[in-house]
């Protein structure tokens, strides 16, 4: 999974599958970073607070 | 897999068992079952659970006496080379488990590894990988008698047959504490071969010509099962018997005679 | 009791009702848990399985259960790529029904790998060139995807929505769902054939092998286009099923009416292309191995030419032939029929790519093995549609899933 594993080598197969994979795990992880950060930074500012 | 090149002299390791030779014993199993310390339980009678890293089909021509006939054939690991060591199994491993060696052509399997998802024993066409569907239990005092140089293995893991690659490892261990680089062809010799009554089994480096296997390979007799699926096996069978050379790979009607006269 | 949690407008039956219906689907799900420990402790000695039957009727569930979540990937794909817009009616149950099949397949996987605790070598000590790897990856990625298209769900229960922080939350994550949507696609297409190219590339089981374009074998191609034929098929099923047990309309006609036309003309190609896989596989690659057709089935109790027939005509040309007509989907009777024959169809598919790529003897000299589940495997198979339909009950119970509903049923 990481280059420091001893059946790493960097051949064409390992960038093409790691690469589709740590793209794919890196939009999710931003994606998801975002919409937390977005909505403490919205909190703070006191949106979403209706009460019903 | 990426060694391939390194190595311009490389050594492959294979096997030709004379057909015409084998009695059906059972003796090479046993010798394997030791060395290997492969595990038994005390009901056997559901063969497809056993573990036989080396197991002896029954084969019969399917005709009435008089001339019916039957052949025994031992059928270990293939150490299959595949195209560029693309075996069918170690290409499909998720976890690198299995491996192509290519200074040996031995193809490997790591016990502690293995998670045990049996890919690879739905890709052999040979039936070579065996599950422990069971932890191992050894019969009283058996424990003592396990071979030190063979790991055993835990429930949930795949084993076959390595051609007692430990033994390989203890030859050249001696062979380079005494300064060599290659190693004779006596000094390394699996279990099975040793044990056979008959000498039907022939092991050594199929790429040596000083090894007997480098000749035999080239019979006019000499086949290996399934050829045709491009598994490139480093097995080798002989028989004289036509019959039995046809029941190592499977033939469209009339395709058999072409290939082989 | 609980009428506080239930979203606004829409009427669900007493707490009590409720509980019993919980409760007798939950014995169903203990049972399956109690396998999954006896398989879990005692080893996989507790199944049928042996060494011809390496990979049984767990592996099946699996890729039946994924093909059918299918479903998830596709609808979303139409509804935030293509632009399909009505088909926001249904996502929400789409999302559902995938996260339930991705969930189980991950539990299916975790109790049939025969040393459980070592399941994370597969990530660590990953072989790129195994198909098994891509799936493994692909899966548990995806399987995050849909949660994080689960989770907005969640946070708008009634009660949950009234946290400022939820609120923001699932507000924010609605907003780039387009982007969760793409990535969980993008994995999709690739772990849908990847399922496909476990078969595929063994090219020690002629039964299984096909050709292929570089690494990726036919019926990769087919097992991406097939899940995402059938996937919506088995989202309007369980629809279907959902609206004829609450006794309620829960998704408009045309709504249902343009995925499953979307779906038929999907089915409709990708039987095309099987057909022309088959007969390619059976006059050509079959026989470059020594087979003709009618070894694979012939010769044995099971796997006659029935199997065929049952997938390709009945679970592929007629589904397809009733969903590409306007009149075949606006019958009920035809629609019904026509997703329950894809859903077949699709699961026979897979059955047939994982047991009978098994029995299939290679070698001349071996015969056909049989093979019948134990009561282990079967339990824990179940295990994950109790599962299912336990979650499928609390979400609809509290969960605003179906926006058209209150419009329904005012
Ligand atoms: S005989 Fe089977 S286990 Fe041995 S190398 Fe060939 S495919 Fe692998
Ligand atoms: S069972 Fe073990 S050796 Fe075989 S494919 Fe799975 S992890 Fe590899």
């Amino acid at each position: 999974m990481f280059p420091f594993s001893f059946e790493w080598v960097w051949d064409a197969g390992h960038m093409v599958f790691h690469g589709g994979l740590w793209y794919a795990l890196g939009i999710i992880g931003l994606g998801m970073t975002y919409c937390i950060g977005k909505a403490v930074l919205d909190t703070l500012e006191g949106k979403g607070g209706h009460h019903d | 897999m990426k060694e391939e090149h390194k190595h311009k002299k490389t050594r492959r390791y294979g096997m030709v068992i004379d057909l015409d030779k084998c009695t059906g014993c059972g003796a090479c199993m046993v010798a394997c079952m030791a060395e290997n310390n492969v595990p038994f339980r005390e009901d056997e009678t559901d063969k497809l659970l056993s573990l036989t890293w080396l197991r002896i089909y029954r084969l019969t021509n399917g005709k009435p006496f008089p001339e019916t006939d039957i052949c025994y054939l031992p059928r270990p690991c293939m150490h299959c080379e595949g195209h560029h060591g693309h075996s069918p199994c170690v290409s499909v491993c998720p976890a690198t488990v299995t491996d192509y060696d290519w200074e040996t052509g031995i193809v490997s399997q790591i016990y502690t590894r293995c998670f045990g998802c049996r890919y690879c024993m739905a890709a052999c066409p040979y039936h070579a990988r065996y599950f422990n569907w069971w932890d191992p239990v050894w019969p009283e005092g058996m424990k003592q008698y396990l071979n030190p140089n063979v790991s055993v293995r835990m429930r949930g893991v795949v084993e076959k047959c390595s051609f007692c690659f430990p033994r390989y490892q203890v030859a050249s261990e001696k062979a380079h504490a005494e300064g060599r680089r290659e190693l004779e062809e006596e000094e390394y010799q699996t279990a099975c071969t040793q044990a056979c009554p008959a000498g039907a089994i022939t092991f050594g480096d199929l790429n040596n010509p000083k090894h007997a296997v480098y000749k035999l390979k080239k019979s006019p007799n000499a086949f290996r099962l399934l050829e045709k699926l491009g598994t490139n096996p480093k097995v080798y069978y002989i028989s004289s018997r036509e019959w039995v050379r046809r029941a190592g790979d499977n033939y469209l009607e009339h395709e058999f005679k072409e290939q082989k006269v | 009791m609980d009428s506080e949690l239930i979203p606004r407008g829409v009427k669900r039956c007493p707490l009590g009702q409720f509980s019993l219906w919980i409760g007798i689907v939950g014995v169903v799900l203990l049972w399956g848990v109690y396998a999954m420990f006896l398989c879990w402790f005692k080893g996989l000695n507790q199944t049928n399985m042996n060494d011809s039957y390496g990979f049984a009727l767990w592996i099946w569930a699996d890729l039946a259960v994924i093909a059918l979540g299918g479903g998830a990937f596709f609808t979303g794909f139409l509804r935030y790529i293509v632009g399909k817009d009505e088909l926001k009616n249904i996502i929400n149950y789409a999302v559902l029904i995938g996260f339930i099949c991705y969930s189980s397949a991950l539990l299916i996987l975790a109790i049939d790998v025969g040393q459980p605790l070592r399941a994370w070598h597969i990530f660590w000590h990953a072989n790129v060139h195994s198909m098994l790897t891509e799936v493994a990856f692909c899966l548990s990625c995806y399987f995050g995807v849909l949660t994080i298209e689960y989770i907005p769900l969640v946070l708008e229960n009634r009660q949950i929505d009234k946290v400022p922080f939820f609120h923001n939350l699932g507000h924010n994550m609605h907003e780039i769902m387009a982007v969760f949507a793409a990535t969980g696609a993008f994995l999709s297409f690739f772990h849908q054939g990847s399922l496909g190219g476990v078969a595929g590339v063994l090219f020690g089981r002629p039964f299984g092998y096909r050709e292929g374009v570089l690494v990726w074998p036919w019926t990769f191609f087919l097992f991406t286009w097939s899940a995402a034929a059938c996937g919506p098929c088995f989202t309007i099923l369980i629809t279907k099923i959902t609206e004829v047990i609450t006794g309620k309309k829960l998704v408009k006609d045309n709504v249902i009416d343009l995925l499953a036309k979307i779906s038929g003309w999907m089915l409709a190609t990708y039987i095309i292309a099987k057909i022309i896989d088959t007969w390619y596989w059976a006059v050509v690659t079959a026989p470059s191995m020594g087979f003709t057709l009618m070894e694979f089935y012939s010769n044995n109790p099971f796997y006659g030419i029935w199997i065929l027939f049952l997938e390709i005509v009945l679970g592929g040309i007629v589904p397809a032939g009733i969903l590409i007509t306007q009149k075949g989907r606006s019958s009920s009777f035809a629609l019904w029929t026509a997703v329950i024959l894809a859903v077949i169809g699709v699961s026979v598919n897979r059955w047939v790519m994982v047991l009978q790529v098994m029995a299939v003897p290679v070698l001349p000299f071996e015969t056909w093995p049989m093979y019948l589940p134990s009561w282990q495997e079967v339990a824990t198979t179940i295990l994950p549609v109790a599962y299912g339909i336990i979650l499928i009950m609390l979400s609809h119970r509290y969960l605003p899933i179906f926006p058209q509903e209150q419009e329904l049923n005012p």
